[in-house]
């Protein structure tokens, strides 16, 4: 089994006040993690910092490993990030672009090896892009080309995902599909991060939840309805009310007078 | 894609050869075929000396404007970008003109080439000086346009002091871009150089398709964005500098051959590149073939000719996509 990831006194900085401080947080392969906070908590800065795309300070690590001093291209095989906005300037195909993914075991588009196809083939059946293969990516909808984002990065097959709000275009099936995909990509012994704003979701899928505010880490708990109960009040000054059938799922209440 | 090159190709070398047998009377494949022969020296002067030379010169140019323009797009995610956007191409003829206003042009024959390199050498310099501190594309961008600013001040002010009519003539001549009576000899000092910059460009075709994805996706992936960027501003400056130095100032090649070919690319931009060097070669090859048999007073410039046939199809791709057509 692979190593924690593990994060110790993380930093980004643009301009005081930090963006993110402080923060220090250890994820466990088979796990999966959500990141929940309010909005500008911080949340995608953590991590744009732990995919070592922002100048940070503090330490990222698995095992012996330090990720901040790998070359480019060797911690891109270990860890994958889908950010939360999706930039595509070209109209190549989305079967091109997925194969993208493959970039740090040396692939382009056009030359792929056999490892690279059937990987870019396993990351479209996940994500349920088959049918877009041939489509140029600027031609997509919001919730097709962040499906096939997401199977660009699953295509890397990292120890380590982190994703920023995979599900946040997506339509309920979709949801629940990229959901249900992340938490078995967890099953399967890898380590999953994911930025989530739906606390139902949170709630059914997570394992552990890292509870984030104004650039702090307030708490990692495991995902138990005590800790919706404690958390989500300080954080979000609502009350969840948990689905009475016994299931995770949890919702919120329109308040009085409104 | 090899086929798309090949074809490309093909064409630049039927092109090519047209251009060569055909003078200011017309088509006359009896000369080619007696240089050929070896058996006419009258031949051998007109094709090996002036007319091959300028051939040549159109191509090499073409190719280095239309890699160039490639390179700088996928680099920038912007598809009006070109070698002018940096302001490699208006320091290089900054550099070209200044031997030209201080005499040193006609003393020494190669100043006007190294004035050029020169200058494209410092905006390279400066460029990838930026390239090292900046963070976003954008901020490139703008300290190439500050830089195509100044140097374009700087050569109004060498045209304000300009002694007298003639060199007034001669700096603005230079600056509109021209193959004519170009030397074998001017072509070995530069040639080279265009070769050593469309490696650079060619070693970052991988890098470049994975920028499609915007920097901190394609960072994410495994792409050292720091040393790509350093890697294409020097490729570009290089190989620009050198293609002003032989030919002056060449606009819109850059923008138009990447346009035209990224439909059977893929729009990849790194399959974009080989195909855009051939197809830049092959319009430069037929727009000087034009201002030759053209029947006018002057001779056209070469320069000329690009402006007039580019500057439309490039208002063409601004509009098309401020309609909201897909990029590039």
């Amino acid at each position: 089994m692979a190593d924690d990831l593990i994060i110790e006194a993380l930093r980004v900085e643009a301009q005081a006040p930090p963006l993110i401080a402080n923060i220090s947080a250890r994820f466990a392969p088979g796990l999966l993690t959500a990141i929940v906070g309010p909005n500008g908590a911080g949340k995608s800065t953590l991590l744009r910092a732990m995919a070592g795309v922002v100048p940070t300070q503090g330490t990222i690590r698995m095992g012996a490993a330090d990720l901040t001093a790998l070359r480019p291209a060797e911690r891109a095989r270990r860890l994958a990030y889908l950010p939360q906005v999706h930039e595509l300037a070209w109209d190549i195909s989305v079967a091109d672009m997925v194969a993208l993914g493959r970039f740090a075991y040396g692939a382009a588009p056009g030359r792929l090896s056999a490892e690279d196809k059937a990987a870019v083939d396993r990351a479209m059946a996940a994500t349920g892009c088959i049918d877009l293969a041939h489509r140029g990516v600027t031609s997509l909808s919001g919730g097709e080309a962040a499906l096939a984002c997401l199977a660009r990065v699953l295509a890397a097959e990292t120890p380590v995902l982190l994703v920023d709000e995979p599900v946040g275009a997506l339509d309920p099936a979709n949801q629940y599909r990229v959901m249900e995909c992340l938490a078995a990509l967890a099953a399967d012994g890898r380590t999953v991060v994911a930025v989530l704003h739906d606390l139902s979701l949170v709630a059914q899928f997570a394992d552990t939840v890292l509870w984030m505010a104004s650039g702090r880490l307030a708490a990692q708990t495991p995902a138990t309805h005590d800790a919706f109960a404690q958390h989500v009040p300080a954080l979000f000054a609502r009350t969840p009310v948990f689905a009475s059938d016994g299931s995770s799922a949890l919702y919120f209440r329109r308040s009085q007078g409104t | 894609m090899t086929r798309l090159n090949l074809t490309l190709a093909a064409m630049l070398l039927l092109a090519a050869m047209l251009a060569l047998a055909t003078g200011p009377d017309g088509v006359s494949p009896s000369l080619f075929a007696g240089w050929l022969g070896g058996h006419d020296p009258a031949a051998a002067i007109i094709l090996a000396d002036i007319r091959l030379p300028r051939v040549l010169s159109a191509a090499v140019v073409g190719a280095s404007l239309g890699l160039c323009g490639a390179a700088l797009q996928g680099l920038t995610r912007n598809p009006l970008a070109e070698p002018g956007i940096l302001g490699v191409s208006a320091a290089a003829t900054l550099g070209a003109t200044l031997t030209l206003y201080f005499g040193l042009a006609a003393l020494f024959p190669w100043a006007l080439p190294l004035g050029a390199i020169a200058g494209a050498a410092l905006a390279t310099l400066l460029l990838a000086s930026a390239a090292v501190r900046t963070q976003g594309m954008a901020s490139l961008i703008l300290v190439g346009v500050g830089l195509s600013s100044l140097a374009g001040a700087l050569m109004a002010l060498i045209l304000n002091f300009a002694p007298n009519p003639f060199s007034l003539s001669d700096l603005v001549n230079w600056t509109l871009g021209s193959v004519a009576n170009r030397s074998l000899a001017d072509l070995a000092m530069t040639a080279p150089l265009i070769l050593v910059g469309a490696l650079f460009l060619f070693a970052q075709r991988a890098n470049l398709s994975l920028l499609t994805l915007g920097e901190p996706a394609a960072a994410a992936h495994g792409l050292d964005v720091r040393r790509t960027r350093i890697a294409i501003v020097a490729g570009t400056g290089i190989a620009t500098g050198a293609a002003v130095a032989l030919a002056g100032a060449v606009g819109f090649v850059g923008i138009v051959a990447p346009h035209l070919v990224r439909p059977w690319t893929r729009h990849d931009p790194g399959r974009t590149l080989a195909p855009s060097a051939w197809l830049g070669a092959l319009l430069l090859v037929l727009a000087d073939l034009v201002v030759r048999i053209l029947p006018t007073d002057n001779e056209l410039r070469l320069g000329v000719v690009a402006a007039l046939a580019g500057a439309p199809v490039f208002t063409l791709i601004v509009l098309r996509r401020g309609r909201g057509a897909s990029r590039g």
